[in-house]
């Protein structure tokens, strides 16, 4: 029985003697262009016989590399998978330096594939049990060191890093500034707009600028600025610290004999309580701005009539209540920044991962201590 | 047999910002033999490997690689890319991959292997850079050296023609630093890869080399260029000399005691 097909019979011919012994003559050049073809078109004809035993000679081969070895592998491994013995014949002494090269005889190659099996669920149980206890340990750990600096700190302001704050401040800040006004200009709007909807069947027009102002002020202001500096800079401040951990500069600092914390954490955290409230303050302008936009041009309201039924709604006890609020917020982002940064180890994508979980953690924890404070504020 | 170029570098030149690297330099590689790009830091070895591999565009000058020109031809450079493997200084292995997906993200894209072909190709790879029985460890886990040679194995997944290397033995103890010697030598005996090296590391070169080009940082050009025995005994250069010999400096400061 002769079989050669037309693509790859200048790369092989297989021939059969006798029942069962197969003889496989390789051609020319065996490499990465040819050997997946090969070994397509070799397969059926090794496995479609019973086989008794299986030759291939490469007397005729000229150049063999580890693609072409690849394929006297497989065919190896299909020979023992039908029990027919194997050899290779007219080997040449450049072909046996490359098969002894990756170590050709060796039977690891005919150990089945590894499986991907599903862990234990016990165990993934216990394993992330343990990892989690491990994180509030170190969270609980990572906040005193923060409270012993920050009183380390107010024992001896020399040691707190100026220029480092204040440039924080600028990347909170001043950075921050036109997007925070943007977003509060337009949420005043649309508070406005969609308020004045329903006011306006009672007449009762003048009251979408208490309504607006109270909301921008004690609610939507600071969780507004809140989330945008935890997008911004919570995640910046992971980032940062995540890269600095992974490329051991952290160790650096720390052979250096400097405290990491008092370092890198508490400049990051002052700049942030000092310039979130202030932009908080920046949000509640605008948002009250756009509110007087709508209702000077939207509900005939006079501006001085608005202002002054802002100034009426407003008390100072509210301005300082959402200042007090986005203080604690600011706390919270710049806290978990650093956190989530420091507890990064491993690579690239785990500073990405920290990053990430810098943001989520920061507005889940604004969002809840928000609601501790209205459940505060209605147990006056 | 007649040596065939297989990188043909003319007049070349290449700067960073304001500051010319490197001035009109030409040479050529032939094919099979390791080439060696020496000399002293900031001459300018490391950027004229990334010219070469086509990650910077030179200011001007023709880089010819196997018969096509890198520099003008944008489109063909992608064949060019199949024809070449790099090992970074860094290795430069997907830290989020294990080692064998690391190797075998080259060849699932461009062969159509099947899987388990492929795992058989991975681990003839591993072996033969020496790393058998490492296939699911993540490249954070593993030593500088093991690094460098899965890095290797990588660079070597779809059998270039031409392999660039950035400094393959740069912060390896002596030992894995002559492991990595020896097995490129084996490799270049094996499949005939044509290598260009980039180093300073002395001991490697003298043992791998087969010719050397040396740069300088002042005259921004080749200063030498041959056989590196030959060039560390008989070259009347300065700069050559102390290269070769670098001990006599540290003799001279040790006087002072």
């Amino acid at each position: 029985m002769m079989k050669s097909k037309q693509l790859s019979s200048r790369f092989y011919e297989i021939s059969e003697k006798e029942k069962g012994e197969i003889l496989i003559l390789l051609k020319g050049k065996i490499d990465i262009k040819n050997s997946a073809h090969l070994l397509k078109e070799l397969t059926p004809a090794i496995k479609g016989n019973a086989l008794s035993s299986l030759v291939i000679d490469l007397g005729k081969v000229d150049y063999l590399d580890d693609f072409g070895a690849l394929v006297l592998l497989e065919t190896k491994r299909l020979a023992a998978e039908q029990k027919g013995n194997f050899s290779i014949v007219n080997v040449k002494e450049n072909i046996k330096g490359i098969l002894s090269l990756v170590n050709f005889e060796s039977n690891e190659y005919f150990m089945p594939l590894k499986k991907y099996t599903r862990p234990n669920i016990l165990v993934s149980l216990g394993e992330s049990t343990i990892q989690n206890a491990d994180d509030i340990r170190f969270l609980i750990s990572f906040l005193g060191s923060v409270i012993l600096s920050f009183i380390h700190v107010c024992l001896h302001p020399k040691d707190l890093r100026i220029d480092d704050t204040i440039t924080y401040m600028k990347k909170t800040g001043v950075d921050a500034l036109p997007i925070v006004a943007l977003i509060s200009f337009l949420l005043g709007l649309v508070m406005a707009f969609t308020s004045s909807l329903q006011l306006q069947q009672f007449g009762a027009n003048i009251y979408v600028a208490s309504l607006v102002s109270i909301a921008m002020v004690s609610e939507l202001g600071p969780i507004m600025t809140a989330i945008v500096v935890a997008g911004r800079s919570g995640s910046a401040f992971a980032a940062e610290i995540g890269a600095m951990k992974i490329s051991e500069e952290i160790d650096a600092l720390f052979t250096m004999g400097f405290n990491t914390t008092i370092f890198l954490a508490v400049p990051r955290i002052i700049a942030c309580i000092i310039v979130v409230p202030i932009l908080t303050l920046f949000s509640d302008i605008f948002a009250i701005s756009g509110g007087l936009l709508v209702g000077v041009f939207m509900l005939d309201l006079s501006t001085t009539s608005y202002i002054n039924q802002t100034m009426e709604t407003l008390t100072l006890f509210e301005v300082m209540w959402g200042l007090g609020k986005s203080f604690v917020f600011a706390l919270l982002i710049a806290w978990i920044g650093c956190l989530r940064g420091f507890q990064t180890r491993g690579g690239a994508d785990s500073v990405g991962n920290a990053a990430t979980s810098a943001v989520v953690s920061s507005i889940f924890l604004i969002i809840l201590f928000d609601s501790i404070f209205a459940v505060i504020r209605s147990y006056w | 047999m007649e040596k065939q170029v297989i990188i043909n570098v003319k007049n070349l030149v290449a700067r960073y910002g304001d500051d010319v690297i490197l001035d009109n330099i030409s040479f050529d590689v032939f094919e099979g033999e390791i080439l060696v790009v020496l000399g002293s830091s900031g001459c300018g070895k490391s950027t004229l490997l990334r010219h070469m591999i086509g990650l910077d565009k030179p200011l001007s000058g023709n880089i010819i690689i196997d018969g096509e020109d890198i520099i003008s031809s944008d489109g063909l450079y992608y064949n060019v890319l199949k024809k070449i493997g790099i090992l970074f200084q860094s290795s430069a292995l997907f830290g989020s991959m294990t080692i064998s997906e690391n190797i075998a993200l080259p060849i699932q894209e461009y062969s159509d292997l099947s899987k388990r072909s492929i795992m058989n190709l991975v681990r003839m790879k591993l072996c033969m850079v020496n790393l058998q029985g490492y296939e699911d460890y993540l490249p954070s886990k593993i030593s500088g050296g093991m690094k460098k040679r899965a890095g290797l194995a990588r660079a070597l997944a779809l059998n270039p023609k031409i392999l660039f290397l950035d400094e393959p033995t740069a912060g390896l103890d002596p030992v894995s630093s002559a492991e990595i010697d020896e097995l490129l030598l084996l490799i270049n005996k094996s499949i005939g890869t044509t290598m260009v090296i980039v180093t300073h590391a002395l001991d490697s070169i003298l043992n791998v080399a087969q010719r050397i080009i040396m740069l300088d940082k002042n005259t921004k050009n080749i200063i030498a260029e041959g056989n590196p025995e030959y060039l560390k005994n008989h070259s009347k250069n300065v700069s050559v000399k102390q290269f070769f010999n670098p001990k006599r400096s540290v003799k001279n400061i040790n006087g002072f005691y």
